[in-house]
Parts: structure tokens; sequence; C-alpha cells
């Protein structure tokens, strides 16, 4: 790739340049910090493991919601606040494939459910990043660097999305089952793994490798990446960051698709308010990890997402509270969030 | 404009006529609305009108003349739903208690408002509402789950003082015999605290104070390099509305004689509030006036029309279903993200601007 | 103005509210070094911005080449040939040198003959060429936003007050770098409050004031004419010499 191009001559230098660079690792301490110090409160060492993987499953999935937007926010410092219209109509699309596809998904055949599921979700999410070019033409291109009527249109798209989907698809409650061989759990000895969060978290763990290899190997991920931090001095030395930004704005939509296809499946029911309920959580990650920074918002998945399952069995009515909290402690200690982006 | 409507008014009038004249009718119909309609449901829409109209006004306090985006107002509304509602619930139905219940209401509205600001009014208006929506979810479901205090998701139901009381009989009216019950003295003791309230607003945002928070939401560096505290005036004009907010949800819950999480804390209502400032008209307060009106009738009667739209298109496909009653959201919907990008200053600004440009 | 590369005519800029260009009018002679002076606030800056169509103008033309660049956008004006390296520099602080010189390599993979004309006038960047740019030192940093520009032959060269804050060696690498330049007929349009390093590199000058032009000329005119001097620059010159 033209990002390794270097003299000869350079490489000779490598110690000296190397020492220039120390990686931030305090932030990934946190993770397993809070794994450790959840143990005792939740005290059984099967419940434990139990409730990790499903805060990683769940993590993922924010994640996977979450990175589109973070970059579209440190890109052009556009907030979509109608997001969370792309998770339901993700959700809503799958639901219709898988509908269609009951022969497959009914099968026990693994193969066959994953082909059903492969299919309902890049339906989803060729639905949601059309709809996202869509919005961002129509939504959010009149409102640029205005950041009040930005909130408010795109939170005004988000209520005409939700209606909409109220039309085509009807206000009730949906079923959302797993297929066949998704359904249960692996048992290990005394704990339960269920099958689906597996999936899940492979699934964000394959979005972040791509995500991270196109950042760092790509010239468009060279792009992004100087975009966010100063998308003027991107404009001068010839490059037209609106259209990088379009681009990021479908994928961005097109992951909250696939992100809002897991996370129907795993609550196995949707409505349209679907995503309203993993917005707030996005947001949180997003705040947290560092407006803009796909690293900080992975992280910060994972941080929500264990809080969140931890407490979820602790003390389940302070929930949602307990990752306000964790909000709040970090910027305390990070004011611009775990991993801030460098901005002129 | 004499002299007494002008003082009362903060010298900020209307400033167009069509304006004068639909407030007019606004405030006359509100006035009258126990003696002019029959039935529950126009006392309700018309009660229900006063209390947003207060709630709306908070909320424009913030957005329209300070320039924050907050998601958090319904959370203050439903601080003094829940406040005064408990009150009644666990003290009994006793003046007292409603007022004590206010008061500790009032008290954590601002706290939890000075916290609030405190963290984040410091950043951007994006990272602002942001943290409010987080703030607000999480003390929406906290008020779900506390179930033995709040009443959960059920909420609670609670007697007011017996003045208040639909079954009390106050007197009879001379003419129509028709007869004043303590649900009419309710009606009147919220129209007239609304009316108090709006006053009040309209004071604020014409006094000094009002002014400097207007230089804030235009210039912010300006006005920080002029030696103004952008902070505490932020600050303070978020505690302001947060109290009004806390004062339109003790009346609300007056009104319903019930608290629950869909009545004061939905983030349906916080979405409600904000089509009826924008679609009023931003920065103006009378704005709220209108947009209150505008959107409780259409949520209270729009339904009805489309109801007929509906059925008249019926065997066409999807159309029936977009005027579906149910769906008279989207419509307002719409209306809400076209006002933004056509008409900025809502109806409210829309009608000034065409009262100026006559003038001329 | 014979044979003048840039011309701006009557461009008036605004910024929100505030009419920061008000009726500029000059030239850029091809192949030499024009040196734009003025007070602070004069709106230098904002000239080179409008140029690069960072700002763009609210009324007036500006030619480069022969062509007409306002309104375009500042991609398309880049990619016409213009260069600039802005007063905060622009330099991509969570990315390498490597890869900032990459970025403003538009014809491919940075030429290596390029690149080692470039380290030996900043031998910095080839010491760094692994590391963030933002563990770079401030005339570091000024080195690699200037590689960047000339990375590529560029017509153009816009150079936004450089020796802002820069020790005084590297100040003289800078000036030997922008002498090698003008060699290989690159045009430079400098913005500068240093008049010592304005002066030993200008051929013509232009001094703004209050968003116009008040003094065009030649540098070797104003640089003997100390009356003249004291009359256009004032203050500004003994506060930032």
């Amino acid at each position: 790739m033209t990002t390794t191009v270097a003299p000869a001559a350079v490489d000779a230098d490598k110690d000296d340049a190397l020492k220039g660079a120390p990686r931030d690792w305090l932030p990934l301490l946190l993770v397993p910090a809070l794994a450790v110090l959840a143990y005792p409160l939740v005290g059984n060492p099967s419940t434990w493991v139990t409730l990790t993987i499903a805060a990683l499953a769940m993590g993922m999935m924010i994640f996977v919601i979450a990175s589109g937007l973070t970059l579209v926010f440190g890109l052009m410092d556009v907030l979509n606040f109608g997001h969370g219209a792309f998770i339901a109509v993700g959700a809503y699309v799958a639901m219709t494939v898988l509908g269609t596809l009951q022969g497959w998904t009914q099968a026990p055949s693994l193969a066959l459910n994953l082909a059903a599921l492969g299919l309902a979700t890049l339906a989803a999410m060729t639905a949601t990043g059309a709809l996202g070019w869509a919005f961002e033409r129509v939504i959010v291109r009149p409102v640029y660097g205005r950041h009040l009527e930005q909130i408010l249109v795109t939170t005004g798209g988000l209520i005409v999305a939700e209606q909409l989907i109220h039309v085509i698809w009807g206000g009730d409650q949906k079923p959302m089952p797993l297929p066949t061989a998704l359904r249960g759990a692996i048992t290990l000895g005394d704990i339960n793994i269920e099958k689906f969060r597996l999936l899940a978290v492979l699934v964000g763990l394959v979005v972040f490798g791509v995500i991270a290899l196109v950042l760092q190997r790509t010239k468009i991920g060279l792009l992004i990446r100087a975009g966010v931090e100063n998308r003027e001095m991107v404009e001068a030395l010839g490059y037209r960051v609106r259209r990088l930004f379009v681009g990021v704005f479908v994928v961005g939509s097109a992951l909250a698709g696939l992100g809002g296809t897991l996370w129907a499946l795993y609550r196995e029911t949707l409505t349209a308010a679907i995503g309203g309920d993993v917005i707030v959580l996005v947001f949180i990650v997003i705040i947290i990890g560092g407006l803009g920074s796909v690293g900080g918002c992975f992280i910060g998945s994972i941080l929500v997402a264990m809080m969140a399952n931890y407490t979820g069995y602790v003390a389940p009515k302070v929930a949602l509270a307990s990752n306000i909290l964790l909000m709040v402690a970090i910027l305390m200690w990070r004011p611009q969030g775990l991993y801030p982006v460098a901005k002129r | 404009m004499s002299g007494f409507t002008n003082t009362l008014l903060s010298g900020d009038g209307p400033r167009s006529r069509v304006l004068t004249a639909l407030l007019a009718v606004i405030v006359g119909v509100l006035a009258l609305a126990p003696f002019l309609f029959d039935g529950a449901q126009a006392i309700n829409t018309a009660a229900k009108i006063c209390v947003f109209i207060v709630l709306a006004a908070s909320y424009d306090l913030l957005l329209g003349y300070t320039g924050i985006v907050s998601f958090a107002h319904t959370m203050f509304f439903g601080i003094g739903a829940y406040g005064v509602g408990l009150a009644f619930h666990f003290w009994g139905p006793t003046w007292t208690a409603g007022l004590a219940g206010l008061g500790i209401a009032l008290t954590a509205g601002l706290i939890l408002a000075l916290a609030i600001g405190f963290v984040s009014l410091r950043v951007k208006a994006i990272f602002y509402a942001m943290i409010t929506l987080a703030v607000a979810s999480a003390f929406a479901i906290l008020a779900g789950q506390l179930s033995d205090f709040t009443g959960g998701e059920d909420g609670r139901s609670f007697r007011v003082p017996e003045l208040l009381r639909p079954t009390t009989m106050l007197f009879q009216m001379p003419l129509t015999g028709m007869s004043v019950t303590g649900r009419i003295a309710t009606y009147y003791l919220i129209a007239l605290a609304a009316a108090a309230i709006f006053l009040g607003a309209l004071r604020i945002v014409n006094s000094p104070f009002g002014r400097v928070l207007q230089a804030i939401r235009e210039n912010e560096f300006r006005a920080g390099a002029l030696g103004f505290d952008v902070v505490a005036y932020r600050t303070i004009g978020n505690c302001l509305a947060a109290a009004m907010a806390v004062l339109a949800g003790a009346l609300y819950a007056l009104w319903l004689r019930y608290v629950g999480p869909d009545t004061t804390l939905s983030f349906a209502i916080m979405l409600d509030i904000l089509l009826m400032v924008v679609i009023g008209g931003m920065g103006t307060l009378y704005g709220s006036v209108i947009g209150a009106t505008i959107f409780i009738l259409a949520q209270s009667y729009l339904q009805k029309l489309m109801v007929i739209a509906s059925s008249a298109f019926k065997g066409v496909p999807l159309l029936p279903d977009i005027f579906h009653p149910d769906r008279w959201l989207l419509w307002l919907g719409v209306l809400f993200v076209l006002s933004v990008y056509f008409f900025p200053t809502g109806l409210v600004g829309t009608l000034r601007a065409r009262a100026a440009l006559q003038k001329d | 103005m014979p044979d003048a590369l840039l011309t701006l005519a009557g461009v008036h800029t605004h910024i929100g509210q505030y009419h920061i260009l008000q009726g500029v009018d000059f030239g850029v002679p091809r192949g030499g070094v024009t040196v734009l002076l003025g007070r602070n606030g004069a709106g230098k800056t904002t000239t080179m911005r409008t140029i690069m169509g960072l700002n763009p103008p609210s009324r007036g033309q500006i030619t480069f080449d022969g062509a007409t660049i306002s309104g375009l956008t500042p991609h398309a004006i880049a990619r016409s040939g213009v260069a600039y390296v802005p007063e905060q520099m622009g330099v991509f602080a969570d990315l390498t040198v490597a890869e900032n010189m990459t970025l403003a390599a538009l014809a491919g993979p940075p030429d290596t003959a390029r690149l080692e004309w470039i380290f030996s006038f900043f031998p910095a960047l080839k010491k760094f060429w692994r590391s963030p740019a933002g563990v770079l030192s401030g005339g570091q940093k000024q080195m690699l936003a200037i590689a960047r520009a000339v990375i590529e032959p560029r017509a153009l060269l816009l150079i936004d007050e450089p020796t802002k804050g820069i020790a005084p060696a590297i100040i003289d690498n800078m000036i030997g770098a922008f002498e090698e330049l003008k060699q290989q007929a690159t045009t430079i349009l400098l913005v500068e409050q240093n008049f010592h390093f304005a002066s030993s590199l200008g051929d013509t000058v232009a001094v703004m004031d209050d968003g116009r032009i008040v003094h065009a000329g030649s540098m070797a005119a104003l640089a003997t004419d100390t009356t003249l001097q004291s009359r256009l620059l004032g203050l500004s010159l003994d506060a930032h010499g």
C-alpha cells in the first residue's frame, strides 16, 4: 500500500522513529478492571462468565451501530439524531426477508440458517444504506455546520421515519425468531453460552477488524482519519471531503441496519421504537469513546455493555443509571473521552 | 397597545395583527372554555393546552433564547408532576401536602439542573443534547423501576384537596343554571397559574438578563469577550427553564389526578414539546402558545379529520395507511422538518416578518 | 500587471456578519516571491483562505494561470496547482509523517528523489518518518507542512507566516528551500511579519490594511525606504521583528 512508501535510507533510522509513538493503553485496561471488579459482586463464577460473554455480545452490537455514527460526527461535525431510525428499518427489512425464507430458517441446517441470515442482513444493509444516502441528501445536507438545526432536523427525520415504519409494517410488536440452529446454548461445565451471542461477537469483531484495516491500510482510511482531524486541510490538499463523507454516512447507515438486525434477533421481538432503546447506549458509548474515535468507540461499547449486564444482574433497577455514572466518571478522568481526537 | 397591556407583556407584544388576533382568540377561548363547551374532552383539551403552553414556553427559554438543545426537559416536567402527585398520595389530599411536594420538586429540579449544567454546559451543543438524552432516559427508567415509591409503569392515582374535586359543587351559574364544580375551579387555577408563569417568562426574556442570554446565543465568543460569564448565564437560564417545567408538571398532575411515566416522562412528550416550539416559533415565547395550541388540537381532533381522509382513499394502496388517524404525528413530523428549513422562526416569526414588511 | 500568475480583482469576503476583505486588488508575478505584509487583523490570512476557496469571496474575481478560480471548491483549486500552508500548519497529528506526505502527493506515491531533496533541508522529517506528526515540535511541524506543500511541483505556493515561533536555524533552512523553489519556477505568495525574512526572500510586496491593499511594489524599494516602511508598517514590524 502507498502508506508504506519510504526511502530506503529512512528505515535505517527505525529506532529513533519509533520512540515518538507511545500507545495509550490505559483505557484498554478498563475492560479487564471492570470485569474483575464485578466478580465479587456477582459472586458466582459461572454466572460471571455468562454475564461477561453476554456483555461482549451486546457490546459488539452496540459497536456496530455506533462506529458509523462516530465517524460521521468526526468527519463533518454532523451528529445524526435519526440514527435510531436506521436501526429499526434494518430490523424490519431483515424480519421481512427472514419471513419469506422460513423454509431455510426453520430447517435444522446451520448452513441454510446462516444463508437466510446472510441474505436478510444484506437486504437490511442495502435498504438502510440507501435510506442513509437519501437522508444525507434531503435531511442533513441543507444544515451543515449549524448544530441547532442539525439536531432538530435529524430528530424530525427520526419522527417521520418511525411513523413511516408504522405505515409500512404496522404498529404492533413483531416476533423475530432466531433460526433453528442458532437457538439455545452451548454448555461448557456449568457455563451456558447462547449460540447467537457467539455469532454476535464474531460479527462485531469482523466489523471492527475491517474498519481498522480500512482506516490504517488504505488511502481512503487515511483520508477519513485526516478528515476527522482537519477537514479543511484535506480539502486544501486536493480531496473532495464531501464525497468521502457521503460514503461514510452510507456505510454508517448500513452498519446501523446490520446492528439493528442483530439487536432484534437478540431480543427476538421488535417495534418501531427499537432504535430508541439502543441509541441512548450508543450515545453514551460515543461520548465515552471520544467523538470521532473508532478505537474509543470499541472499548466504550464493551464497557457500557459490561456495566449494563453486571448491574442488570446485581441491581437491575439502576442498570441505565449506572452507565450514566460510568459516563460521568470517564468524563471526569478524560473530559474529551477515552481517545480524544486531535482537532486543529 | 395600552400602557397596562404593554407593562403586562413586558413591552414585548405580538407585533403582528394576525398574531394578536390569533392570541386573543386562544386566550379568550381558554378563559371561557368551561362555559363554551360541553363534555369532558373539550375541557380536558383546554387544560392540557394551558399546561403545555407553560411547558413549551419553558423549553423555548432554553432552545430559543439560550440556544441549548436539551432532551431532558420532560424529566423536570416529570419531577413536578411526581412531586405533587406523590405528596398527595402519601401525605393525603391537603394543600400543605401539595405545596410541600411542589417545594421538594422545585428543589430537586434545581439541583439536577445545576448538576447537569455543571457537567456539560461547557461543551458543544451536540454533546449537551446527547448527555441530556441519556440522563432523561435513565431517569424515566428509574421512575418506572422504583415501583414501591412511584407506582412503577402504572403510576399513581391520588385525590386532590376537597375544593378541587369534581364532586364538589361550588355554586350554580345564575342564568344558565350550570353547576360550577371543583373541576372547573381546578381548571381556572391551572389557567391562571399558566398565565402568570407565561407573563413571568416574558418578563425574564425582556430583562437585562434575558438580553445577555440572547447575546450569548448569537455569539458566545463575543459575549464572553465582553465580560459575561457564559457558563453562569447558561446555567441560570437552564435552572429557570427547569423550574418552569417543574411548575408545569405540578399543574398537569393536579389536572390528571394521576402521575405515570407515559404522561410526563416519555421521550414522545419530549418530541412533542420540540415540535410545538419549533412550529410555533423559537425564541418568541408566543410561539409556544401557538405551537402548543395547534399541537394539542391536532392530537385531539386531527385524528377525526384523518378518519375521513383515510376512508376517502379506501382501495388505494398505502394512502389509507398514511392518512390513518394514528399517523397524525407523521404529518406533524413532516411539518416540523419543513419548518426548520423554510420557516426557521416558526409561525410567529413568519407572521411578524410579514407585519414588519407591510409597515415599510 | 504583466504576466501575473495570480490576480485578485475587487475581492470582497464576508465571514459571518463581518466584512473582512473590502475590495482587494493585487497580482502575484510569475516565478517570484510576493510578500503580503500588514498589521494583525488586516486581512492577510483571510486573503490566503479566500484564494484557496476556504472562505469564498462574496464579490470580485480571482484568476490563476489565466483561469477564473473564484467560486471553485478548495479541492479543485488545489488540483489546479495551488498548494497551501496555513498559519496553524494543518498537520494531521494522528497520522505519521509518512502518511501526511502520502496524502499530499496527489499523483501517486511520493517521489523518492524529491523526498531526499526535501530531507536535505528538513532532516528531522526523515528521522521521524514513521512517528505520528503529533509528537513533532512546532518547528518540525512547520517543516512537515511546507514539505507537504512541495512534495510535488506546484505552480503556486501560499504560505501563511511560516516563521511564527520558529527557531532561527530552521528559518535559515526555510530560506534555502524557498530559494531553490524559486529557481524551479515555483511562484510563492508569503504572508510574513518577520521583515528580515520577508526582505531577504521577497521580490515584490503588497501591504494590507483594513481589508484593502494600501501599497504594492518591489521589495527592494521598500527595503531601502525607511520612511515608507514606518508609514506603512509602523509598529507592527518592531513588535514582531
